[in-house]
C-alpha cells in the first residue's frame, strides 16, 4: 500500500495496519519495529511514513464533552473539522488550530501544533488536560503536565515517536460568534512588516503573507492580517462544500511566471494601507482547506515546505537574508507565510520559540536541497530551527543544532525502548 | 425534529448515515445484533450533536420478532433507512446452501420482512420516507458475487414496486446502489482508488437524494454509467467475461 503525506514527498511502500481493539494494536507493538502512528496524511515530510503505519483515523469516536468546563474528551482519530462542527454552534472553539482543520487530534499532540495565535496562547499541547499513551509493551499510561510529565513532553511534539496517542482530553475556549472581525495591513518591506507586527501585537490572531518574489527595496512587503471573534453573533457553522483540484497538475504549471502572476494579483488586489473585514472561521483560519487536494498543482513529483523559526533578536536579519537568498533563487514559493511566536514551551522537540517563523512551499526539482541546504546554514547562523511536521530533508547536524533536548529525548526513548517499535523515515534519518 | 430508525446500524455506511442525520437534527433509533456495540456510537453522536440515540436489539433474520420490534419503538420514525447487508462466502455458498441461504435472507428476505411492516405503518400514517441500500453488484449478474447481487436485484425490484405502490401515500422511496465503498466489508480487496467513496460521502449524498426526494441513486456517480456500460455487454460476449 503507497500512502503518502501531504507533501507527496517522498513516497513510501509500507504497510498500512488496521486495528479494531487495543489487543490488535498491542499486538501490532510487539511485532513491528518500524512502525509510526498515521492520522490524516497532512504533516508535509516522512514523519507519518515508515514500514508499518497504524491507521488511526478510524478512532473517531467523541467520548465526552463537559459544557460547564468546557473540556472535550476525544479518541486520537477525531479531526479538527469534526470538533469544529460540532463545539461551534455550542458557542466553544479550538484554543489552537493550525492552518489547517483537517488533521487529526492524535497528529496535533504529535507535532504539537501552534497556530495564528501563539504569540498569545502557545502550542496545541498548553491546553490538553491529559491523554492517554499506549506504550511499546502495550501498557496504556495517561500523561499531562503534572503526571508522567516526562512522557507529557516527550510526546508533545514527539513527531508520534513515544507510543500511540489513544485519546485526550481538550481545554476550549468560549466564543460569542461564528465570525471572526479581521484587519488587513498592507505593508511595503520588511521593516513595515515587522512594524505592523508589533503595533498589533495584541491581537489575538495574527499571519502575514509575504510576496517571496519582490526585490531590492520591496523585499519583505506583505499582507498582515490579524483578528479576533466578535463577542457576539451567530453560531450555526456549517462547514462548505469544496472544490477540489481533480489531478496533478504537469509539472511545468508552476513556474515562476505563474507564481509571479499569482503572488502580484494577490498583493495587488488590496488597495488599502488598512482595510477591515467579516470573514468566516473556514476562511480566516483554514483558506487552503477551500480548495480540496491543493497539494496536486505542484505535480506528482510533489512538493517540500520550508518553515523555519529565529530568535526575535535575530530575525529581522535573518530573513533579509533569507529572502534575498531565495529571490535570487528565483525559486519561486506559492506560500509564504510569516508570523510572530510567544515563549517557547517545555516539550523536548517543540518548534516554537519567542520570534518570527517563514513558511515556503517549493516544488521536488533538482537544484531545490541545494538552495535548501543553503537556507539551513543562515537558519542555524541565526539560532534558528526548522519544524519537523513539514521537513522531508533536514540532515541530523542541522536539526540537533536547533534543539538543545534532543538528548533528552533519545534518552527518553531508550529508557521505554520506543526506538526498537517506533521509527518512521524521519526518525532513521534523524537517528532519533 | 423526531426520529430515524436505522436496521443494520453496524455497518460502516450506517455509522456515517447515523451521524449525517443527527448533525441534520434528527434523532436516532439504531437497530442491530447485539445491539450493545453500538452504544459508544451512540454516546459519540448524543456528544457530537447532542441528539437523543437509543439502541435496539434486532436480529434480521429472528422473522417472527420484526412486527414486535416495530412496536417496540415508542415514538415512531419520520423514516427507516435500511443498511442490512452481508456479502458473505460466494464460493462457500456455491456449495453450501446454509450459507447461500444465509447471504438470501440476509440481504432480501429479512429486508422484505421488515419493510412490509413499516410500509404499511407509512402508508396509513400518509408520512414518512423508506431508503434501502442495494447494491451495483444487483444490475448484473457476475461470477465473484452473484448470490449477493441476486438477493439485491430482488431488493431493487422489491423497492422499485414498494415506490410506486407507496407513491399515492406520499410516501417517498429511496434505492440505493453504491459502487465501491471503503468498508470493513471491502477490506483488503484492493479497490481503485479514483471509483471508491469513502462512507462518509455515500451518507452525504444519501441525505442529499432522500431530502430531495430522489428515486434512485448511484454513489460514486459515475457507478451509473459504469453498469450502463456493463449492462449493455450482451450476454454472448458476458458469459465469457472475467470482470
Amino acid at each position: 500500500m503507497n500512502l503518502r503525506s501531504w507533501g507527496n514527498y517522498p513516497t513510501c511502500d509500507g504497510q498500512a495496519l488496521k486495528f479494531d481493539d487495543l489487543d490488535q494494536l498491542r499486538t501490532m507493538l510487539r511485532e513491528h519495529n518500524a512502525l509510526i502512528a498515521y492520522g490524516n496524511g497532512r504533516s508535509y515530510g516522512d514523519s507519518a511514513l515508515s514500514r508499518a503505519m497504524v491507521q488511526m483515523r478510524p478512532r473517531d469516536l467523541f467520548l465526552h464533552f463537559d459544557d460547564q468546563l468546557g473540556v472535550l474528551h476525544v479518541q486520537s482519530g477525531v479531526l479538527l473539522a469534526d470538533i469544529i462542527r460540532s463545539i461551534v454552534p455550542k458557542g466553544w472553539f479550538l484554543q489552537v488550530v493550525p492552518g489547517t482543520k483537517l488533521i487529526t487530534v492524535g497528529g496535533a499532540i504529535a507535532s504539537d501544533v501552534h497556530g495564528k495565535n501563539h504569540h498569545q496562547a502557545g502550542c496545541f499541547s498548553q491546553f490538553l488536560v491529559d491523554f492517554r499513551l499506549m506504550l511499546p509493551n502495550g501498557d496504556i499510561v495517561t500523561c499531562s503536565a503534572t503526571e508522567h510529565s516526562d512522557l507529557f513532553h516527550a510526546t508533545c511534539g514527539g513527531m508520534g515517536l513515544t507510543g500511540i496517542v489513544l485519546d485526550a482530553r481538550i481545554r476550549l475556549k468560549r466564543i460569542g460568534a461564528k465570525t471572526i472581525g479581521q484587519t488587513t495591513i498592507k505593508t511595503a518591506n520588511l521593516r513595515e512588516t515587522f512594524e505592523a507586527f508589533e503595533q498589533y501585537a495584541d491581537s489575538p490572531y495574527s499571519v502575514a503573507w509575504i510576496d517571496c518574489l519582490a526585490k531590492g527595496a520591496d523585499i519583505g512587503r506583505c499582507l498582515l492580517r490579524v483578528g479576533d471573534f466578535l463577542p457576539k453573533g451567530k453560531l450555526d457553522y456549517k462547514s462548505s462544500s469544496k472544490p477540489a483540484v481533480p489531478f496533478s497538475l504537469p509539472g511545468f504549471a508552476l513556474n515562476t511566471l505563474s507564481v509571479k502572476s499569482f503572488n502580484w494579483l494577490y498583493y495587488g488586489k488590496v488597495k488599502a494601507a488598512v482595510s477591515e473585514q467579516k470573514v468566516s472561521i473556514d476562511s480566516f483560519f483554514f483558506p487552503l482547506d477551500a480548495v480540496g487536494h491543493w497539494n496536486r498543482i505542484y505535480g506528482k513529483n510533489g512538493f517540500t515546505q520550508y518553515q523555519f523559526i529565529l530568535p526575535k533578536e535575530a530575525s529581522f536579519e535573518g530573513l533579509s537574508v533569507i529572502l534575498k537568498t531565495i529571490a535570487d533563487s528565483g525559486k519561486g514559493s506559492f506560500l509564504a507565510v510569516l508570523k510572530l511566536y510567544g515563549p517557547a514551551n517545555e516539550n523536548y522537540l517543540s518548534f516554537p520559540l519567542e520570534g518570527y517563523s517563514l513558511a515556503l512551499d517549493f516544488k521536488i526539482e533538482p537544484g531545490l536541497f541545494t538552495l535548501l541546504d543553503k537556507l539551513d546554514e543562515i537558519v542555524l547562523a541565526h539560532g534558528g530551527r526548522i519544524y519537523l511536521a513539514k521537513d522531508a530533508r533536514v540532515s541530523r547536524q542541522v536539526f540537533e543544532q536547533g534543539y538543545p533536548d534532543v538528548d533528552k529525548f533519545r534518552a527518553l526513548r531508550c529508557k521505554y525502548q520506543m526506538n526498537k517499535t517506533f521509527h518512521s523515515m524521519q526518525s532513521k534519518r534523524l537517528e532519533l | 425534529m423526531g426520529y430515524i430508525l436505522i436496521i443494520g446500524a453496524k455497518s460502516d455506511i450506517a455509522r456515517a448515515l447515523a451521524r449525517q442525520y443527527a448533525e441534520n437534527g434528527y434523532d436516532l433509533y439504531l437497530a442491530a445484533r447485539q445491539a450493545g456495540s453500538l452504544e459508544p456510537l451512540a454516546q459519540d453522536i448524543s456528544v457530537r450533536f447532542g441528539r437523543k440515540v437509543r439502541c435496539a436489539e434486532l436480529d434480521m433474520l429472528d422473522f417472527d420478532n420484526h412486527q414486535a420490534f416495530y412496536d417496540s419503538l415508542e415514538e415512531k420514525p419520520l423514516g427507516v433507512i435500511s443498511a442490512v447487508g452481508y456479502l458473505g462466502d460466494q464460493e462457500k455458498a456455491q456449495s453450501d446452501f446454509v450459507e447461500a441461504r444465509t447471504i438470501l435472507d440476509t440481504n432480501y428476505t429479512s429486508v422484505v420482512s421488515m419493510l412490509n411492516i413499516i410500509a404499511d405503518d407509512f402508508a396509513a400514517r400518509r408520512s414518512g420516507f423508506i431508503v434501502g441500500i442495494s447494491s451495483v453488484a444487483g444490475d448484473r449478474g457476475r461470477k465473484a458475487n452473484y448470490l449477493y447481487g441476486s438477493a439485491k436485484a430482488a431488493l431493487t425490484t422489491y423497492l422499485s414496486g414498494l415506490r410506486n405502490r407507496l407513491h399515492d401515500h406520499k410516501v417517498r422511496v429511496l434505492t440505493v446502489k453504491p459502487g465501491f465503498v471503503n468498508t470493513r466489508m471491502t477490506k483488503g480487496m484492493g479497490l481503485p482508488e479514483k471509483l471508491t467513496a469513502e462512507p462518509e460521502e455515500v451518507a452525504k449524498a444519501i441525505f442529499t437524494a432522500q431530502q430531495g426526494n430522489r428515486n434512485e441513486l448511484y454513489c460514486r456517480w459515475i457507478w451509473k454509467y459504469i453498469m450502463l456500460i456493463i449492462k449493455s455487454i450482451p450476454e454472448w460476449k458476458f458469459k465469457g467475461m472475467s470482470i
